[in-house]
């Protein structure tokens, strides 16, 4: 254990060296902290609407504008950002961690059957054409979801479910893990095909340890480099397919906001042409979160990658 | 080899029907009644039971599953619901030619400007071209469809009149510049950390060193050993790339207005109209399911070192 936590302080300080890095993990902490903290951060109700003051460029009052309904900007902005973090955050822990990394470890660690099961059905769902499974799940599981809430609703007695919006989270959180879980099991699977012939796995199960403390004690840990180094790569993808679906309208549905919905609207002709920032404000916030994971994956892979380091 | 190739030919038809069964089944249980949505306005009960009847909707659903696929693999996917008396095959048919020339420029782009580029900074290894050309393609990677659109907009169609604003041409039309651009530019970044990383691969071989030793020069090097050996991931990517052609882009379709297959995916998608969904989704898993056949194939023919059992 002692050696691989000195692996980690060594990535750790190559890490801190790489300038871009740095700047990057700021920029992604200080997005994060405005999103999750979006209802202390934010000036005004995100429904708020003021009359006086639409479709008004940048101010001291509204710092990226009110759109067409006199609402402001940054406020809609901090609580679309807040939606995309937790969305992307349940389908990358549901689906690309407890799914993906379990189900790899399972067909690396037990082969045979076990593995060209899971790993048909993973052949399966990666047939489909780019996000096309992601997008038909979400447009066709809405309506089950919705009653399934509601039906939690009725049957325990707790209000506000169905107004919450959980019914969307779920929704698009659901039709993203069907993205997210194959790369991470197949990288999963590799690691540990080469892992598990080591000679102390060998002797780990020769003193009689069990399945699970191979798996979880000797295996994952020593796999653990490539695996953050392919999800911080991905969450780039994620949070752009999030947007994407959202973009669609099948994410968050009004008056909820979205960032999706807020490049939607703000894309049209006649709006570039008179009220740009409605477009300039929530397309740099998705820019910098996309960049800044990719280019922090990027350096991850440099510092973590025995390869090319 | 040839054992090789007739297991994976033989796995096909498997896949395609997991593929067909698991869009058929969320199709029928998701939202919305084909025979309500064929009918429009003038819904009424007891002519819906006939067409439903006539139709074949009343009977179990791994019997209407069965008929469908018998009638898929003769070509014929029925008939769309959404535009009356069209069969599906004669809908989708022109709408993939459109999609596959957009979707064909693009590549083009992004493999002219991607691999020379990722050939040439793998030379430069260790100086600040490297990072830097990494750096600036990665960075117009991020930058989410939905605001490279508007951008380009501004720049070619309301700024300066270059392009009309949205439409279609074909292949030799100024509109093909916009979504070329679009779809190509995120492709560079991609094409160049591929190329970069296989190069980089290459010249770290033992036979570069021999040569150099040899004292060829260096053109000699980059085109006879160099370039062929660091060409053979790519060829991967390309069959890749070249399958991706038939999907189409979602996003930049529907927002320039081509009439493309992407853009016909979702607007399906909103209308229900499922025995669309169904062949469009087909069709993109076939053709992605054979380029992943055609890449392992060809990997052994450029290869000869590389062998299947």
């Amino acid at each position: 254990m002692n050696n691989s936590n000195g692996h980690f302080k060594t990535a750790l300080n190559r890490l801190i060296r790489k300038k871009i890095a740095v700047v990057c993990i700021i920029v992604l902490i200080v997005i994060y902290m405005c999103g999750l903290f979006a209802s202390v951060i934010s000036p005004y109700e995100y429904t708020a609407q003021d009359y006086t003051n639409i479709k008004k460029p940048p101010s001291i009052d509204h710092i990226m504008g009110t759109d067409r309904a006199g609402r402001d900007v940054f406020t809609r902005v901090l609580w679309g950002v807040q939606n995309t973090i937790i969305i992307t955050f349940v389908a990358l822990i549901t689906g690309g961690i407890i799914i993906g990394v379990g189900l790899g470890l399972l067909a690396g660690y037990k082969g045979g059957k076990t593995d060209s099961i899971i790993m048909r059905i993973g052949e399966i769902s990666s047939s489909f054409p780019d996000i096309l499974l992601v997008i038909i799940l979400a447009a066709t599981l809405r309506p089950r979801v919705l009653d399934f809430v509601r039906f939690l609703e009725d049957s325990y007695n707790i209000s506000g479910l169905v107004k919450s919006g959980i019914a969307d989270y779920l929704v698009v959180s659901l039709a993203l893990v069907s993205f997210g879980w194959i790369g991470t099991a197949r990288l999963m699977r590799a690691q540990v095909l080469s892992i598990k012939e080591n000679q102390y796995i060998e002797s780990a199960k020769s003193i009689g340890a069990s399945t699970n403390r191979i798996l979880f004690v000797h295996l994952l840990p020593n796999a653990i480099s490539p695996l953050v180094v392919s999800i911080t790569m991905g969450m780039g993808a994620l949070i752009g397919t999030e947007i994407i679906l959202s973009w669609l309208g099948l994410g968050i549905q009004p008056p909820r906001p979205s960032l999706g919905r807020m490049l939607l609207d703000g894309g049209s002709i006649s709006i570039i042409r008179n009220e740009p920032w409605l477009l300039i404000g929530p397309g740099i916030v998705v820019f910098l979160m996309v960049l800044c994971w990719n280019l922090l994956g990027d350096a991850l892979n440099d510092v973590l990658n025995p390869r090319t380091r | 080899m040839w054992q090789y190739i007739l297991s994976r030919l033989m796995w096909i038809p498997f896949l395609l029907i997991s593929v067909a069964f698991i869009t058929f089944f969320l199709g029928r249980f998701g939202p919305g009644d084909p025979i309500e949505i064929m009918m429009g306005t003038k819904y009424d009960p007891i002519v819906a039971e006939r067409i439903r009847s006539e139709m074949g909707l009343d009977r179990p659903i791994i019997s209407q599953f069965g008929s469908y696929l018998k009638n898929a693999s003769q070509g014929d996917f029925g008939e769309s619901l959404r535009y009356r008396g069209r069969s599906v095959s004669d809908l989708i048919g022109p709408k993939l030619i459109v999609s596959a020339k957009l979707s064909f420029v693009s590549l083009l782009i992004s493999i002219l400007i991607g691999l020379p580029l990722g050939f040439l900074i793998a030379h430069k290894q260790g100086t600040w071209i490297d990072p830097f050309i990494v750096t600036i393609s990665v960075t117009f990677m991020s930058i989410p469809i939905m605001i490279t659109i508007p951008a380009l907009l501004w720049i070619g169609c309301l700024k300066t009149d270059l392009v009309p604003c949205s439409g279609w041409g074909g292949l030799f039309d100024k509109r093909i510049i916009i979504p070329a651009l679009t779809m190509g530019i995120p492709g560079i970044a991609f094409m160049i950390r591929i190329m970069r990383a296989s190069t980089l691969d290459v010249l770290g071989q033992d036979y570069i060193r021999t040569a150099k030793a040899k004292g060829l020069n260096f053109f000699t090097i980059s085109n006879r050993h160099v370039l062929r050996n660091s060409m053979i991931p790519i060829v991967t990517i390309l069959s890749f790339a070249l399958a991706g052609i038939l999907g189409g882009a979602f996003i930049t379709e529907t927002i320039l207005g081509i009439p493309g297959i992407g853009r016909f995916s979702v607007e399906s998608i909103f209308n229900r109209d499922y025995p669309v969904i169904m062949a469009i989704t087909l069709i993109g898993a076939v053709a992605f399911i054979l380029a992943n056949l055609v890449a392992d194939i060809s990997y052994s023919i450029i290869d000869p070192r590389i062998r299947y059992k």
